[in-house]
């Protein structure tokens, strides 16, 4: 265990984070496990986001060491797309008992990976560790060791038990594990000056391949997508890349960051969201390639594809102007994260609301970034009715958010479409702007909202949820507005830090006792803005808004 | 007559089976106003509500105790203790359903001293019920941990009633499996209804996780049955159980509040309906709705016109216990050979269920079972064996995440019976194999299915 607390350690330490350069020491060392409130939260666990980052790669075997929860609650359900082996859809799991629990469960795991490699001979066995075997001490790295000797297959252990920590802690410890046992052992049959890895992607419903064929038409070949769509001995052999993308979140940066240092492997951030991003990123990859020696006629052709296919789909978005102009669109993800899909909304006529930036500057583009990346955040721990009074405050036509809001939207008869994670369609590069837009149009155009809408005969419209629901909300503010203490309460009661359930009283009291003047203190003092750090910019509000009325007490006092 | 196995292997491949405490969970999503509360670490939680979510389509609650690595070691009291405060703070529940699971069971986590103590410290938490239920991951199955769940709720919930208190005469008890859908118990509901009686189910998922719009929203459970409700069970004339995973909870009823039972292993297939009608008329004093009369003439009908189709056809089945006895017994009677059952946990029936094996063990047990078979039927995850196979797949079971109105899935009652026979009956007349001038010549020794006969005209 002390080798995976010294992982959990080094993936923390990442100096490619940005986030976490700007944390205190104290706080790196906590590092990214935001401690989950017990009875206020739902996420995946660590097992499930290493689970997430290997499964795509296709033709291994992923056998999960642990009792049937970890696998057999939650198989098959991920729409990462594979164009040769379908193994990776095939469920293995020791599915461990109560004497394994009592015994140990090695011999069982031993066994099983014999009975894998004997039955369906994939290239690689991927082991991957959960709780109750992490707990009895289960030696998962010695039992791959010994099978790969034995077997003369590579059996890679995957040490990320579910109590470690959250999904995204689960992504890094995965990326650890390629890196420790898979990234470099093998060789391409050949290597060419276009040979680029893109790092982070998952092809979940296909989306790599709206990227591929222009990176096959430009002469750029993925030598290894890390996951989507991989095979074992590509991510095997990915060392050779002359470059990298990392598709822009942070789940795999350690992957990237760390072949830079020992592959000479440069790589930027970059993201297939969004006309704009998706231009940037082919320029990227380009000049990424030029840099490390390919013909610096690349670009030349790059930039040809790019004014041809931005022009393409400009071209294609412009028929739904007409329907979409004036639509008003609330967007709130966490998830999808680029944020030009905003201008490809904007060039189809629609209006985002939520925010009031109207033009995609790029002062702009960083507002809304962070003003959609707070609200993304708030919205998990709404409750219905307050998601439905925003829903409605905002008259938005559709709504744009990950699974977690669906049912909210569609029990309030509102359009909706899933772009987080989850979703079935694929969203990336042009083609998948102009799905965007086209899937906008199909939701806000279904003849089903007038009939849904409309309430039962006998119904006078008072009974339903959404018109009490607007009624209790307009009560309690009425009640706020008459009581000022209640109201002083409410405000004080304001949740600021979702990550660490910290409130505006709390924080204010703080500034006040300790006479806080910056973020970086209050978070030391509070806790409030250690976790997704989201909140700082509230925090940075209540401390300014202090002071303010500090100074006028003061020249009060003076004068 | 089936003899009984363990699947032998080592790894299971294509699990069938899913663990207790989401079994549990989900019986406690049976109850009004009730946030289920999965002891361990997030994951668990997480991987359940995403497997309801896909199953039902609907917002589901449940909550973790987020237990972490440190905690796990150390113990959870203060993980039970703020999630219960936290829920309470932001869910308001009536009550809270708690299950363990494989890492707080391997810990040994003290659950009920905990809960003692969390009373203790709590006053104000005094209203809300709490249930906790053991259901460690790494023992039985889905169908254990929700049956095990329902006697907890009969245990702690149930009031016990004097024994000459009072009857309500009309009221009866129903007790329902896992296997049954919601829209199973709104069968099950106008059945009782039509005689004058007032049914009550334990748990109630027809009213939380129907699929509907609903009045309000809350953080927790949008209907089923009240804690009160619960509570005075022990005062009514009758309890109708349904699977034989629920006798325990039966059981415990009869024992706590002397309510007589009935327990049908199943309510699909046309002698089981016939007694429960009987069974009605008898209780309730009153003749057979002319409803009822109707009905069991419509699926006798369906039985002759469907019994030309099913005939000697091959099937396998993936199921639960009680789902695969309910399944094969229905096909059994309608003619079919069960030529592979495969389930996910122990069961008193399954030695009865007329095929040569029923085994313990997982999907590709039953895809290397399968081959050659005329139908598939088991959850959404046999999609993959039925593609491979190339035979018709038939969905029955949670979760059932590629199809709509898994909540709708009707199969008990004559009238739920006679859709089944018309649904299945479809799939084989729309798979009969066409004959061609070499069909007869390959195959002289097969005998031909009269299936294909009849699709043909």
């Amino acid at each position: 265990m002390s080798s995976l607390a010294n992982k959990v350690q080094d993936v923390f330490n990442e100096p490619g984070c940005a986030k976490n350069q700007g944390k205190s020491d104290k706080e790196r060392k906590k590092g990214c496990t935001k401690q989950l409130q017990p009875g206020g939260a739902a996420g995946g666990c660590a097992f499930d986001g290493a689970k997430i980052a290997l499964q795509p790669i296709t033709d291994v075997a992923h056998l999960v060491h642990g009792p049937i929860a970890c696998e057999g609650n939650s198989w098959d359900n991920r729409g990462a797309k594979s164009s040769g082996s379908r193994l990776y859809r095939t469920s293995f799991t020791t599915d461990i008992n109560e004497t394994d629990v009592v015994f140990g469960g090695e011999k069982h795991l031993f066994k099983s990976i014999k009975e894998i490699l004997d039955k369906y001979d994939p290239p690689a066995v991927f082991v991957y560790q959960t709780c109750v075997p992490a707990m009895i001490g289960d030696d998962i790295g010695a039992v791959c060791k010994a099978a790969t000797e034995k077997f003369g297959k590579p059996v890679v252990p995957v040490i990320s038990p579910g109590f470690v920590g959250p999904k995204n802690l689960g992504n890094k410890l995965a990326g650890e594990a390629l890196l420790d046992h898979v990234i470099g052992t093998g060789e391409p049959e050949y290597t060419t000056p276009y040979d680029i890895n893109i790092i982070g992607e998952y092809n979940l419903a296909g989306e790599l391949w709206q990227v591929k064929p222009l990176l096959d038409e430009l002469g750029i070949r993925i030598l290894s997508c890390i996951s989507g769509d991989a095979k074992y001995h590509e991510v095997a052999s990915s060392h050779r890349a002359k470059a990298a993308m990392m598709v822009c979140s942070k789940a795999m940066i350690n992957i990237a960051r760390k072949m830079e240092e020992r592959y000479d492997i440069p790589f930027f951030e970059g993201s297939f969201y969004g006309i704009g991003d998706m231009s940037d990123s082919l320029r990227e990859i380009a000049r990424l390639l030029i840099e490390k020696g390919a013909d610096p006629e690349l670009m030349d052709r790059t930039e040809a594809v790019i004014e041809r296919e931005e022009a393409r789909a400009w071209e294609r978005i412009a028929p739904y102007k007409e329907r979409l102009t004036g639509k008003k669109v609330l967007l709130i993800t966490g998830g999808v994260k680029s944020w030009s899909v905003v201008a490809a909304l904007q060039e189809a006529g629609m209006e985002l609301v939520g925010t009031s930036v109207k033009k995609s500057t790029k002062e702009d583009k960083d507002k809304i970034k962070e003003l959609m990346g707070q609200d993304a955040h708030m919205i998990e721990d709404m409750t219905p009715r307050e998601m439905f009074k925003m829903l409605s405050d905002a008259q938005a036509d559709i709504m744009l958010s990950g699974g977690r809001s669906q049912f909210i939207a569609l029990k309030a008869k509102m359009p909706w479409l899933d772009i987080n994670q989850e979703r079935h369609h694929a969203f990336a590069g042009y083609e998948g702007m102009v799905d965007l837009v086209r899937e906008i149009d199909k939701a806000l155009s279904n003849p089903i909202w007038d009939q849904v809408r409309k309430p039962a005969p006998w119904d006078d419209g008072q009974e339903s949820w959404e018109a009490r629901a607007l009624a209790e909300a307009e009560a309690e503010a009425a009640a706020i507005a008459a009581d000022p203490v209640l109201a002083e309460e409410m405000r004080r009661s304001t949740q600021i830090c979702n990550c660490k359930t910290v409130d505006t009283g709390t924080i204010e009291d703080a500034i006040k006792a300790d006479h806080l003047t910056t973020v970086k203190e209050v978070t030391a003092a509070t806790n409030a803005g250690g976790g997704c750090t989201g909140c700082h910019e509230r925090i940075a509000g209540i401390l300014s808004a202090l002071a303010a009325t500090k100074a006028e007490a003061r020249e009060a006092d003076h004068g | 007559m089936a003899e009984v196995r363990n699947s032998k292997k080592a790894c299971t491949v294509n699990a069938l089976k899913m663990s207790q405490p989401i079994g549990g969970a989900l019986a406690f999503m049976g109850l009004n106003g009730a946030m289920p509360l999965l002891h361990g670490s997030q994951g668990c939680t997480s991987f359940g509500l995403v497997l309801f979510v896909r199953h039902f389509r609907e917002a589901i609650p449940m909550q973790t105790t987020a237990m972490s690595e440190v905690a796990t070691v150390l113990g959870g009291l203060e993980n039970v203790e703020q999630a219960i405060v936290n829920i309470a703070k932001r869910a308001k529940p009536e009550v809270i359903g708690i299950c363990s699971t494989g890492v707080t069971e391997t810990k040994g986590d003290d659950v009920d001293g905990y809960i003692k103590l969390i009373r203790d410290k709590h006053p104000e938490l005094d209203d809300i019920a709490i249930v906790y239920v053991s259901t460690p991951d790494f023992k039985d199955a889905f169908q254990d941990g929700w049956a095990r769940t329902v006697t907890r709720i009969v245990d702690e919930l149930v009031e016990t009633a004097a024994p000459e208190a009072p009857r309500t005469q009309k009221r009866i008890n129903v007790l329902p499996g896992c296997h049954l859908t919601p829209g199973d118990l709104y069968e099950i509901r106008d059945i009782v209804e039509s005689f004058g009686l007032e049914p009550v189910f334990l748990p109630d998922l027809s009213g939380s996780v129907d699929g509907r719009i609903p009045d309000e929203f809350t953080p927790t459970t949008l209907g089923g049955i009240s804690v009160k409700e619960v509570a005075t069970l022990g005062t009514s004339a009758w309890t109708i159980a349904v699977g034989e995973q629920m006798r325990a909870a039966a059981e415990a009823l009869e024992k706590k509040a002397g309510v007589p039972f009935t327990l049908y292993d199943r309510l699909t297939g046309l002698a089981p309906n016939d007694d429960l009608i009987a069974l009605l008329a008898r209780l309730s004093g009153r003749p057979v709705p002319e409803k009822w009369r109707r009905q069991r003439s419509q699926l006798v009908d369906a039985m002759l016109d469907g019994h030309f189709f099913f005939g000697n056809k091959r099937i396998a089945i993936g199921a639960s216990p009680d789902l695969l006895w309910s399944v094969s017994s229905f096909l059994t009677e309608m003619g079919c050979n069960i030529e592979a059952a495969v389930t996910t946990t122990h069961g008193p029936l399954l030695g009865q269920i007329e095929t040569d094996e029923v085994l313990i063990g997982d999907l590709e047990d039953l895809e290397e079972r399968a081959e050659g078979c005329d139908l598939l039927i088991t959850h959404s995850h046999g999609r993959q064996a039925a593609e491979r196979l190339g035979i018709p797949f038939f969905r029955m079971g949670l979760p059932m995440f590629d199809r709509l109105g898994a909540a709708h899935q009707t199969t008990v009652g004559y009238r739920g019976t006679r859709d089944l026979v018309f649904e299945i009956g479809n799939i084989f007349i729309a798979n009969a194999h066409e004959p061609d001038t070499e069909t007869w010549r390959q195959t002289a020794e097969v005998s031909d299915d009269t299936g294909s006969a009849f699709a043909a005209h």
